[in-house]
């Protein structure tokens, strides 16, 4: 039996992802906006919409803050408020988070939540600087941690506790790339091999390139209603069950455990109580493998495994289109790619696409319900939503 | 060398912060603060201890000896860190139960491993602005010399 619903999606919009030279955050949200609203006939957005929320990292990138307002601008929302959060890698989740507050607070009826990012456009230098803010800048960036490095730190403390092997983290690339390749708005819609994997070069040891995410620009968006009004703007909307969000250490070296993240294990058990739901019970899922070994992380955060059995877990195939736990079919960070402060809500899109029926080659069978999991930084963040069907 | 000045309150006592953390580095003493309240240990400090909210929290000298709990060989690094690669980075669990990242300098490139033994060490001073302060790092123990 699951719990009562918090909010409902009746619409979404993904703009393409990947390197969209000559557009500026604003546009690329414009995209994803035109979508949602195209799929919603019966939203007036000007007359419907009471609120937004968009998740965005790195205004350094264009030199331009104050991506709410920004971004209702240029959708035509204005005077609604129009807030921005940033959280690092889990902007838009947190942005997510917070449209579903407002819905079910009942301070807005209606909001709509996105995120966006623009980044392919300076040197990966600069971007790989700007990405590492969210890391500890005293005690991690200035001592000249990368991104790359904070999650190799994991991935070899998780291979010496649990025998997790570099093939392991390649079969999660491979997988992810297999999914992308299905995927039309993917950044990169190509599939590669374990070898390729493993004889790409060494980013920061053990993760090599094909482990890393994409750096890439993009936006994403959802529109929120109180469920009892669901059926007015969709024949078929998707309901937010549950919604967990927790907050661990700004440095990861001050964590007791440097296999797991902490705040995910939390984040969705929390998600999982208000749903009423069992990890079992996920259909499908989308969760945060800003690099390889976090997917395989998450599938034992998440509960889809046990604790050290993320490695078996990718082994058995179980968490490809086919399986049983299909995890990540729209090709996740690593395919579709990462413009961070979209990945959350994009994440949304997805399920909603899969719950919905529409996920074309990717579509999964049958799914009833579906689960997001956005990270921030290397943990410091982590939020989990739980959706269902209309069934 | 340039005189280091610290940061203090007004009854004269060193503030717990960073930056005074980084001071310390430039005097070749790797430091932790202790709450006097709940004698929880801190590095990096802090003005208010997360555990019982005191910010009565004193300085002591931490022995700068542990253990790599875990490390990552950096191939490709920001422009500031671009000439140093290859390099090591990893963290440190010191003997006081405490943890603490930094760069690990070894004989070999390549020959880090869990559970080696490491001693912190700095680098020569250079006070050139926040937060330009003087860097601690570790380096493995050689088993001959102790």
């Amino acid at each position: 039996m699951t719990g009562k619903p918090l909010a409902a999606i009746v619409s979404a919009g993904l703009s393409r992802f990947g390197k969209l030279d000559g557009l500026s955050a604003r546009e690329i949200f414009q995209q994803a906006g035109k979508e949602a609203f195209d799929r919603c006939p019966n939203l007036d957005p000007r007359k419907d919409i009471k609120a937004l929320f968009v998740g965005h990292m790195m205004e350094s990138t264009e030199h331009q803050g104050h991506t709410g307002p920004m971004v209702a601008d240029w959708l035509g929302l204005n005077p609604i408020p129009a807030s921005r959060t940033e959280n690092a890698c889990a902007s838009s989740g947190v942005a997510l988070r917070c449209g579903i507050q407002a819905v079910a607070s009942g301070l807005a009826d209606t909001v709509i939540v996105g995120g966006v990012e623009k980044q392919t456009h300076l040197p990966t230098s600069d971007t790989t600087e700007y990405l590492a803010l969210s890391a500890d800048n005293f005690f991690e960036q200035w001592h000249g941690f990368t991104f790359p490095a904070l999650f190799a730190l994991i991935a070899r403390a998780h291979m010496h506790e649990y025998g997790t092997r570099e093939e392991h983290l390649a079969m999660i690339a491979v997988k992810n790339h297999s999914n992308g390749s299905k995927n039309p708005k993917a950044h990169i819609q190509k599939e590669i091999t374990v070898e390729q994997a493993m004889t790409s070069r060494i980013v920061a040891s053990p993760l090599k390139l094909f482990d890393c995410s994409l750096i890439s620009d993009g936006a994403s968006c959802v529109i929120l209603t109180r469920p009892e009004l669901a059926k007015k703007f969709a024949d078929n909307p998707v309901y937010v069950l549950g919604s967990g969000q927790a907050s661990d250490t700004i440095g990861l070296y001050e964590r007791e455990d440097l296999t797991s993240l902490k705040a995910s294990i939390l984040a969705s058990r929390e998600a999982y109580k208000m749903a009423g739901i069992e990890p079992k019970d996920v259909d499908v899922a989308e969760v945060h493998d800003c690099f390889t070994i976090a997917e395989l992380v998450a599938y034992e955060d998440l509960g889809f495994c046990a604790k050290g059995d993320g490695g078996r877990l990718i082994e058995s195939g179980e968490t490809k289109l086919t399986g049983s736990i299909p995890v990540n079919t729209s090709g996740g960070l690593k395919s579709k790619g990462h413009p961070v402060g979209a990945t959350g809500v994009a994440q949304a899109y997805e399920v909603y696409l899969q719950l919905t029926g529409q996920a074309d080659h990717r579509q999964v069978k049958d799914p009833e319900i579906g689960l997001t999991h956005n990270v921030g930084g290397h943990g410091s963040t982590s939020v989990v939503h739980v959706y269902k069907t209309s069934k | 060398m340039e005189e280091i000045i610290f940061e203090r309150d007004e009854k004269g006592d060193i503030l717990p912060t960073i930056q005074n953390f980084y001071k310390f580095c430039g005097q070749g003493r790797l430091m932790a603060v202790k709450c006097t309240k709940c004698n929880k240990l801190l590095a990096p400090p802090r003005m208010l201890c997360p555990s019982c909210y005191s910010s009565d929290l004193r300085w002591i000298q931490l022995s700068g000896r542990g253990q790599l709990r875990t490390y990552s060989m950096i191939n490709i690094a920001p422009k500031r860190f671009a000439s140093q690669v290859p390099y090591t980075v990893g963290i440190v669990k010191l003997q006081e139960g405490i943890s603490l990242p930094g760069r690990i300098m070894l004989d070999k490139p390549g020959d880090a491993q869990i559970g080696m033994d490491v001693i912190v060490d700095f680098e020569p001073a250079q006070m050139d602005g926040w937060p330009q302060l003087p860097r601690y790092f570790f380096r493995s123990v050689n088993k001959t010399s102790g």
